[in-house]
């Protein structure tokens, strides 16, 4: 395969650990239902069960191989990519620890006092705390630099008060990545980065909330601070400096960060009906086995036509990805990379709403009838893909950024 | 199979492209090709073809039309990105020329199995400029219609939306015959060539009708429609990748105009409903130019998937050119509606390479064939 033969020896030795390791640590087909990602956990027992996972992965060190040992790392290079690749090809179970792999690690490790990565990394790595993120607020989304939560110093600690909101997975969290403000005289350098105690802080300063979605499911919260003490050392980086610690957050989550991400995933539930939901290629099935109108919805011109627009969109977006590492057909470094958050959500939502149209009207059926198509799981992830297009940077932000930093244009705020 | 590492584009053709964009730049900026091809905006101008043969001349001694020519038949033998890259330059430059028709009767001859079809090959690596003749009067894309037949070497019809045969020296023409449908050489000038021009709306190019009366031909290769269908991938890559070319000019032109216009204040690329159909026109030219390249590596790599490869690339090329260009001419506001600005010149060229070789709809159709099955 490619991407082996470009392998260090270094890799390659540890690409063999990692297969070897996969062939007879697999976890098995789940005994409770798992969701699509981590960020629809609800149940106990199936974070409980991909906890399990997650920590047996980190002990064989496929989980932070390339953070330092003294983080709690494997101190290796280049290597997270390379366990990531084979997790995917042993179709394991995801890992729940999403937020804090993705997104809070990383800023932790650059940006935290050395004692406080040693104390909180090990564990966040291991999946045993759960970590979630505090960024938006009612009146802080797109203009995420609008924080209103504050954080008064007081002594060697800091009091916090405010309101987050869409919080995933606080419901589990032992951690928040948290931005607030601690000055209001300047928008941006007014704003301060700490890791805050979630859990362990309910009923002491700290109420978590679940915010139900549209399409009934929990998952995500809203969280509350009211008068919570944070001693002074889980400040990131300097007072006024929350901006630019977000920004390493926030590269790390589009995936343009210096550290790979640990990932894994590619299991599919043998008890799940639902579709793989994301592929143009599963419409086809769906027209062949759909009615319309009162005909076979892959008879439909306007309907086939619509499909193959998907899968060459899909198609293209794998070239695109492709097409990032040849230098020479890249006018600009960022013009691929910052298309991809954009470009993938709108598809994918595109595709769900097609499947949606192919059912015509049995496209009315849901999750809670037994006759609706794929489980009514296209019409689930239609109304779930709007998640995706408005969270991490609405999709109106997303073209603003490229707009300006790629293209050139005058800057919106 | 996979594909060669970055779609088989190397140094060779890295320095190829990046050649012939100074050559561009250098020779024919937008100012110059407007002056030359725009010089009558007369609605009821004559037909004329336009172009600078000398420029022609230099692009032939730089070898342009040596690049897709085999090695054992005299050209230098680079994968078909190669002339992709070349094609999305002169797209770009809007450059009239008989560059890409040339190519894509190159594509067909190299697939003909005949000493006529390697020799023509030879002359093409020499500068000789050739085109397809291979439409019939319905404008049908399949390799298997047309409306000109054959027998002893004698070719009788009409051959119809010929690229710029006014430029040309060598026919390539599909013709019927008792076995199937051939491919011949047929030369422009030859006894019984009958070349009417048609009147184009693009500017940079030439198109005609060329009725055959008892013309001579020489066969290149009885199974013509064949040869032509193994060729077509890598033609829909080169007129999508002329459509990508187009498309950037369009793009960063625009974008220079918003940057500049000042309304209620500000440069209009300030308001997002400017910025943000911009960044939607640099998202439809990636995507139509990721699918480009990787097509052209297939027509060289993987001969049973290109053929969809190159569908998807010319449909989502197809789709982009007419939005770029609409977009274009929208945004630059009253001087984008008028003869003087040179987004018409790029506007013309999109909207006939959109059509050529079937547009998006037609390749999704095609391709849901394929995909999907005949619909009932």
């Amino acid at each position: 395969m490619s991407d082996q033969a470009k392998d260090t020896p270094d890799q390659a030795e540890f690409r063999a650990y990692c297969k070897e390791w996969l062939a007879s640590n697999h976890p098995g087909q789940p005994p409770v239902h798992i969701p699509q990602g981590a960020l629809e956990l609800s149940d106990p027992d199936a974070l409980a069960w991909l906890q399990r996972w997650q920590k047996s992965a980190y002990d064989a060190g496929l989980v932070g191989a390339d953070y330092p040992v003294e983080s709690g790392g494997g101190g290796r290079t280049g290597c997270q990519a390379i366990a990531n690749q084979e997790m995917q090809r042993a179709k394991t179970p995801f890992l729940p620890n999403i937020i804090g792999l993705g997104m809070a690690a990383p800023t932790v490790q650059f940006h935290a006092r050395e004692e406080v990565a040693r104390e909180l990394l090990p564990r966040l790595l291991s999946g045993e705390d759960i970590w979630c993120q505090g960024f938006s607020e009612p009146g802080a989304g797109s203009d995420l630099a609008n924080q209103q939560t504050f954080a008064e110093k007081d002594g060697d600690s800091w009091v916090i008060n405010g309101h987050k909101v869409w919080t995933s997975l606080a419901h589990f969290a032992e951690w928040m990545i948290l931005l607030c403000r601690t000055s209001k005289e300047d928008k941006y350098n007014g704003l301060s980065y700490f890791v805050v105690p979630i859990k362990s802080a309910l009923g002491k300063g700290v109420t978590v909330r679940p915010l139900i979605k549209m399409t009934g499911e929990t998952g995500f919260n809203e969280v509350i601070f009211e008068d919570l003490v944070v001693e002074d050392k889980y400040r990131l980086d300097e007072v006024g400096a929350g901006w630019k610690v977000a920004m390493t957050t926030l590269a790390h989550e589009r995936g343009a960060g210096p550290l790979t991400t640990p990932s894994a995933g590619g299991m599919v539930n043998e008890k799940e009906k639902g579709p793989s939901i994301g592929n143009a290629a599963a419409l086809i099935q769906l027209a062949r086995n759909s009615y319309r109108n009162g005909a076979t919805a892959a008879d439909d011109g306007a309907i086939r036509d619509q499909i193959m627009q998907l899968m060459i969109r899909q198609e293209g977006f794998r070239q695109n990805q492709r097409r990032i590492g040849t230098q020479a057909l890249n006018s600009h470094p960022m013009r691929l990379p910052l298309q991809f958050k954009l470009v993938a959500t709108e598809m994918n939502q595109d595709i769900a709403q097609l499947a949606y149209e192919i059912q015509g009207a049995a496209s009315s059926l849901y999750v809670n009838d037994d006759n609706a198509a794929a489980g009514g799981q296209w019409q689930l992830a239609y109304m779930n893909s709007f998640g995706v297009t408005i969270a991490a940077g609405a999709n109106e932000v997303q073209r603003n950024i490229l707009g300006e930093r790629v293209l050139g244009l005058p800057k919106t705020k | 199979m996979a594909q060669s590492k970055n779609f088989g584009f190397g140094e060779d053709e890295t320095m190829l492209r990046d050649s012939a964009a100074r050559f561009f730049a250098d020779n024919c900026g937008p100012e110059k090709i407007h002056s030359q091809v725009a010089d009558n905006p007369d609605i009821h101008r004559p037909i004329e073809s336009k172009w600078d043969k000398g420029l022609w001349q230099q692009i032939v001694e730089l070898g342009w039309t040596s690049v897709c020519v085999p090695e054992a038949a005299g050209g230098i033998g680079m994968p078909v990105v190669a002339a992709v890259a070349l094609a999305e330059e002169a797209g770009k430059a809007a450059f009239p020329s008989p560059l890409i028709a040339t190519f894509n009767a190159t594509f067909a001859v190299r697939e003909c199995q005949s000493e006529a079809a390697t020799g023509l090959l030879g002359e093409i690596a020499q500068g000789t400029a050739a085109t397809l003749a291979i439409t019939d009067a319905r404008g049908s894309w399949e390799t298997t219609d047309t409306d000109v037949e054959a027998a002893d070497g004698k070719l009788n019809g009409t051959a119809y939306y010929v690229q710029d045969a006014q430029k040309a020296d060598v026919l390539v023409v599909s013709a019927r015959t008792a076995d199937g449908v051939a491919l011949y050489r047929v030369d422009a000038n030859a006894e019984g060539v009958d070349m009417q021009a048609d009147g184009i709306i693009d500017l940079t190019r030439d198109q005609a009708r060329i009725t055959f009366s008892n013309a001579s031909g020489e066969l290149l290769d009885a199974a013509g429609a064949e040869a032509l269908a193994r060729a077509w991938p890598a033609m829909l890559c080169i007129t999508a990748a002329d459509m990508v070319g187009s498309g950037e000019w369009l793009l960063q032109t625009t974008t220079e105009y918003a940057q500049t216009r000042v309304q209620f204040d500000r440069p209009i690329g300030f308001f997002q409903a400017i910025k943000h159909p911009l960044v939607n026109v640099m998202l439809a030219i990636d995507a139509a130019k990721s699918l480009t390249y990787n097509a052209a590596c297939a027509a060289d790599e993987e001969p049973d998937t290109a053929l969809n490869l190159a569908r998807m690339a010319k449909s989502a090329a197809s789709d982009m050119a007419v939005f770029s260009s609409s977009r274009a001419v929208q945004f630059h506001g009253g001087i984008g509606f008028t003869w003087e600005c040179f987004v018409h010149l790029f506007f013309k060229r999109q909207m006939h390479n959109h059509v050529l070789y079937g547009d998006g709809k037609y390749q999704r159709a095609k391709l849901a064939e394929d995909y999907i099955g005949e619909a009932a």
